[in-house]
């Protein structure tokens, strides 16, 4: 694995997710465009819509709020790369050239490093797949909706309606917090931590992709339609649409358990994936 | 849509209702938290500011800046959740005669009331649009209080036709994001009942 090139290729990545939207995140706004009534909210959606537009065209972030780094990386068995050293080193050059702004800062000190590398940050998870290939997935990601995270610990006999009540709260207080419309990433199961975690990668599934498992996919599909029906629509000036999607995902857990998280995504849903492969080809999806 | 003119006066804002579409144009001056804060320590020993805020409007933003040679030029800047501000507006508003503030998510009763009692009104710009946001933004005045760090500091923008703005809070007590509660207030058992919570 040439080092240099794949580094190079984050930093392109890191750009590339700040710059340009998912094709799915920009239909599903337009397709919310055509729901709404009110003249309020046609304005805000319209007023994103042709900021990603432009963004596009100028080649500028989004939004300023270019988040903190976050990577989900997919890892061949036999992979030989310094792949921590690279993304960090990436994740400083894209800081200077593209620009991001400097958002990482010590949790006490609040000191900022400057270049978005700090303890722990970029924030990357490993996982191993059968592929030959490398996949790494920029996900950067605004302070506004990260504020609104929530996780409880409920009791195996609060089940499905349990885990209903806490999405609907937890979007009725993040009201027009983190930009709605967003999409409501919701983990169930799993430890406390792994809980948060599925909230969060649920949130990298296009939003034309239903979920493959049947029961998720039906939770998904009601409670879009229930969050969409409160009326907090976007910005929280009223009206239509308050949620691009719910994307779930689910992890085994204890039988005395039942862990519940809510990661949401602002409508500048940024994300962007790399795959490196072998023979030195690289492809940003 | 309304084109307002800064700096604004008290019947210019008085003039305004929540739901309507306006754009600025004049000069705005960027503060977040910490701006907050240094402005109301400046008044409460007595010291100028370094820059006036009389009749203008404060903008929550923490912007992407880009220094080409003297000048400071605008990559990105949309605006902050303003709710973080809340309990520092009102005093901001009485002390500096501020008559808008821009930003997002709107403000706390109390700052609804401040804005009443002092003729003031919240500006709402999308959230996240920040290139739509830089794009009314035609020159880069200057920066104070750049120990503040880029998004901190007070960044003073000239801005031309900046928007659009939507009157989310008037200078009468009205707020857009309270009707809106409201009516979520009213749905809420509907929607409790369908998805079998209730």
């Amino acid at each position: 694995m040439d080092e240099d090139r794949l580094e190079d290729a984050i930093v392109a990545l890191l750009k590339r997710s700040v710059i340009e939207l998912p094709a799915d995140v920009l239909w599903k706004l337009n397709k919310s465009y055509e729901k709404e009534t009110s003249d309020v909210a046609k304005v805000q959606l319209a007023t994103i819509i042709e900021n990603i537009e432009l963004a596009r065209k100028l080649g500028r972030p989004i939004c300023q709020d270019t988040g903190i780094p976050l990577f989900f990386v997919k890892l061949p068995k036999d992979v030989h790369a310094d792949l921590e050293r690279v993304i960090i080193n990436a994740t400083r050059r894209a800081t200077e050239s593209v620009p991001l702004r400097p958002n990482t800062v010590d949790p006490l000190s609040r000191k900022n490093s400057g270049d978005n590398v700090g303890l722990h940050m970029p924030c990357i998870s490993y996982q191993f797949h059968d592929e030959d290939y490398i996949e790494i997935t920029a996900l950067p990601k605004g302070a506004g909706s990260e504020n609104m995270s929530k996780m409880a610990m409920l009791t195996p006999a609060q089940g499905l309606k349990g885990i209903k009540r806490f999405v609907l709260d937890t979007v009725l207080d993040a009201g027009g917090k983190p930009c709605p419309p967003t999409i409501v990433g919701v983990g169930i199961g799993g430890s406390a931590d792994l809980c948060m975690k599925l909230a969060k990668m649920s949130l990298m599934r296009p939003l034309d992709e239903p979920n493959p498992d049947k029961d998720l996919d039906a939770l998904e599909r009601e409670l879009e339609v229930a969050l969409n029906e409160i009326g907090i629509g976007p910005m929280g000036l009223g009206g239509r649409t308050t949620v691009l999607g719910v994307r779930a995902g689910k992890a085994s857990c204890h039988t005395a358990s039942l862990p519940v998280a809510v990661n949401i995504q602002c409508w500048a849903a940024r994300r962007a994936t790399l795959r490196a492969y072998e023979d030195g080809r690289l492809d940003i999806l | 849509m309304r084109e307002l003119k800064l700096p604004l006066s008290l019947e210019d804002v008085k003039g305004l209702m929540i739901g309507e579409s306006v754009k600025l144009t004049g000069r705005i001056f960027t503060a977040r938290d910490e701006a907050h804060m240094r402005a109301l320590e400046f008044h409460k020993e007595g010291k100028e500011l370094p820059f006036d805020l009389n009749g203008s409007a404060i903008f929550h933003c923490g912007p992407i800046m880009r220094r080409s040679g003297e000048k400071w030029a605008v990559v990105a800047a949309g605006p902050t959740t303003s709710f973080r501000m809340s309990t520092l507006e009102p005093e901001v508003i009485e002390s500096f005669g501020v008559r808008a503030i821009i930003g997002k998510g709107g403000m706390s009763r109390l700052t609804i009331d401040a804005m009443e009692r002092f003729g003031c009104v919240y500006l709402a710009l999308t959230g996240g649009a920040a290139v739509i946001a830089a794009k009314g933004i035609e020159d880069v005045r200057g920066v104070h209080w750049e120990d503040l760090g880029m998004a901190e500091a007070v960044w003073e923008l000239d801005v031309s036709h900046f928007g659009p703005l939507t009157v989310a809070i008037d200078a009468h007590g009205n707020s857009l994001y309270e009707k809106v509660g409201e009516y979520i207030d009213k749905r809420l058992p509907f929607i409790k009942s369908k998805l079998g919570i209730d």
